[in-house]
């Protein structure tokens, strides 16, 4: 303000620089993904126009319908909902008895145990890769003798659903690796934050542990849960090396995406890979844009406090 | 760790209590446990085990023990087995230092200097307070696909039209600077989220002394804000650090499994294991990239102090 009456010229001559910086900041963040989404609606013909004429060439639904009309990207779809969404169900569950335990527990060995849960959310996922690998192949031979032992085909059926490679159910359990410590550890961060008069009162009220979590804490943490649910999501969502190590033909859809080829491997389909690329990224966004506060407080739980 | 502050202190006759709570703590983190010991222990002494073994993919049955021959080992004839006798190898190493050094200190700054901009008080605040979480919600391999695609010499803005038609990614000694102009790309935004999130709960009171005793905004960054984020900044650095030493995704998409197999270590160790189908051999090149990033979490954690409670 100061400035702004003393010496104006200059005050101005900084409020210009610092919007121009400002303008800058916005175009360097967005800029890629408009021109991603400008291709996804230009024909793929327009792809060889100068960039001012691809920007007025004409707007096309195209390369969405032939995404949408693509039988792989349409399971991938299905599968990673299937596989992220499992993952983090199973992660919140489990993680939040941990966190209850970890957040409100007096034990011996506890730093032992957030230690070793720390140490896993920094494993390079190479480390296991083989060890994964080696173990859903060996679980499913063990399931084909099985299957081929019995005679029942009601048995069939049921140990069949157990397989694990090439099948969501082995991607859920192997992103447990990076969806566990994850939950834990924000969450345990939540629980402690709560104040425990709430559930010292259940306890004198003679409740067990588990109705003390499901029906007292639970409630009080259910924006707890919606941000480490929404960000394990994320992780899930997006995984890759696991996903194109364990599956063969039931591709995720990073894995779609990476592996989207046109006739030769110099003929790119840019148009509907740029397609398939908004298609799995505006869900995100949008997720992301509604609960940003949310993410804010779980990144910095989950991150900054470890 | 410390004891829980807000529970109210107990009276004394609870140890049998405390006995019962302790036994509760135990079966409600069991879950956890056995999930843990699945998917990361049981599977980690496997790749442990299986370095020291001759051991195909497809037969992991039929292997023999070898001792560390897949580390080190020369032939009769003279030919180099190990893989740390591979150059390959000493290239994937070389690389994914350089990506992470260079990729993590440039986050840091473009990172610092967002958060500051968006820190301070304009019209359009909100807004670009928005924008900076869309880089961040795209996935890896989105964004890999996006700049290839900018990339792409015939067709792409940068590489078309900036570079006049250079196939940057052909070559891996310009494809890692593209790398990690994209990885910057991806996860500045998540840095300058972080170092906003320190730089909201600084105390406003001293930068009104500090502008009383007329301490430059300068003399103020360098000697207030800068101090006081040390520790934010420094666990979000630990933290990309690790995400850029174990980086795959980005190689992988961009140049291909093959060349991938040269810019990053994991992507070495997965083309010995999966393409390859070498077992032992990509047991033990796995154990190599744990044992680094385990080096270089203890190095950080000694060194700068790092706590993370």
């Amino acid at each position: 303000m100061n400035l702004k009456t003393a010496n104006p010229a200059l005050y101005y001559l900084q409020r210009t620089a610092f919007y121009l910086l400002v303008l800058l900041i916005a175009v360097y963040l967005l800029a890629p993904f408009v021109w991603a989404v400008l291709t996804s609606l230009r024909s793929p013909g327009d792809l060889f126009l100068t960039p001012r004429e691809f920007i007025a060439a004409p707007t096309t639904l195209q390369n969405y319908a032939q995404v949408f009309s693509y039988p792989n990207f349409q399971r991938g779809l299905f599968y990673s909902l299937i596989v992220a969404v499992g993952s983090v169900l199973v992660s919140l569950l489990i993680g939040s008895f941990a966190a209850y335990a970890l957040g409100r527990f007096r034990f011996k060995g506890k730093s032992v145990i957030l230690y070793i849960i720390l140490g896993v959310s920094v494993f390079p996922q190479i480390a296991v890769l083989g060890g994964l690998y080696s173990f859903l192949q060996g679980a499913d031979s063990a399931l084909n003798a099985a299957i081929e032992a019995s005679s029942s085909g009601v048995l069939d059926r049921v140990l069949d659903a157990f397989r694990l490679y090439n099948r969501p159910l082995g991607l859920i359990l192997s992103y447990l690796i990076f969806t566990i410590p994850f939950t834990v550890w924000v969450l345990t961060s939540f629980v402690r934050d709560i104040p425990g008069e709430l559930e010292e009162a259940a306890l004198v009220d003679g409740a067990s542990p588990l109705q003390t979590l499901f029906l007292v804490l639970f409630p009080v943490m259910m924006p707890a849960l919606v941000t480490t649910g929404l960000l394990a999501f994320i992780n899930a969502w997006n995984e890759y090396l696991f996903a194109l190590t364990f599956t063969s033909t039931n591709r995720t859809v990073p894995v779609v995406i990476a592996n989207y080829s046109g006739a030769t491997q110099f003929d790119q389909p840019w148009g509907p890979i740029m397609a398939a690329s908004i298609v799995v990224t505006v869900p995100l966004i949008i997720l992301v844009l509604v609960f940003q506060r949310n993410i804010v407080s779980g990144l910095t739980a989950g991150a900054v406090k470890g | 760790m410390t004891v829980n502050a807000t529970a109210p202190a107990r009276p004394r006759r609870t140890r049998g209590i405390e006995a019962a709570r302790a036994r509760q703590a135990l079966w409600l983190l069991l879950p956890t446990l056995i999930a843990i010991a699945l998917v990361a222990g049981y599977p980690l002494y496997r790749t442990f085990y299986f370095s020291l073994f001759d051991a195909n993919l497809t037969s992991p049955d039929q292997r023999t023990f070898i001792g560390l021959d897949n580390f080190w080992f020369t032939t009769e004839d003279g030919v180099a087995v190990g893989f740390l006798q591979d150059p390959k190898w000493w290239g994937a190493v070389k690389n994914t230092l350089l990506f992470t050094v260079v990729s993590v200190f440039l986050e840091t700054v473009f990172g610092m200097i967002i958060a500051l901009v968006v820190n301070s008080a304009f019209k359009g605040r909100g807004l670009l307070r928005t924008a900076m979480l869309v880089p961040w919600a795209i996935p890896t391999v989105v964004s890999a696909q996006m700049w290839a695609y900018l990339y792409n010499d015939s067709f792409g803005l940068i590489g078309r039209g900036l570079l006049g038609g250079q196939a940057v990614l052909a070559n891996t000694d310009t494809a890692i600077w593209a790398l990690i102009a994209v990885d910057v790309w991806k996860t500045t935004s998540f840095m300058a989220l972080l170092i906003l999130a320190g730089l909201q709960s600084l105390p406003g009171d001293m930068y009104e002394a500090a502008d009383v005793d007329g301490a430059s905004k300068w003399t103020q960054f360098w000697r207030l804000t800068l101090p006081l984020l040390r520790p934010a900044l420094l666990v979000a650095l630990v933290f990309r650090s690790l995400d850029a030493l174990r980086v795959f995704d980005v190689m992988s998409v961009m140049l291909g499994n093959v060349n991938a197999a040269s810019t990053s270590m994991t992507g070495y160790a997965r083309q010995a294991l999966i393409d390859n189908q070498l077992l032992g051999m990509g047991s033990a090149v796995s154990v190599a990239v744990f044992l680094i990033i385990m080096v270089i979490v203890v190095i950080y954690v000694t060194a700068f102090r790092v706590k993370f409670d």
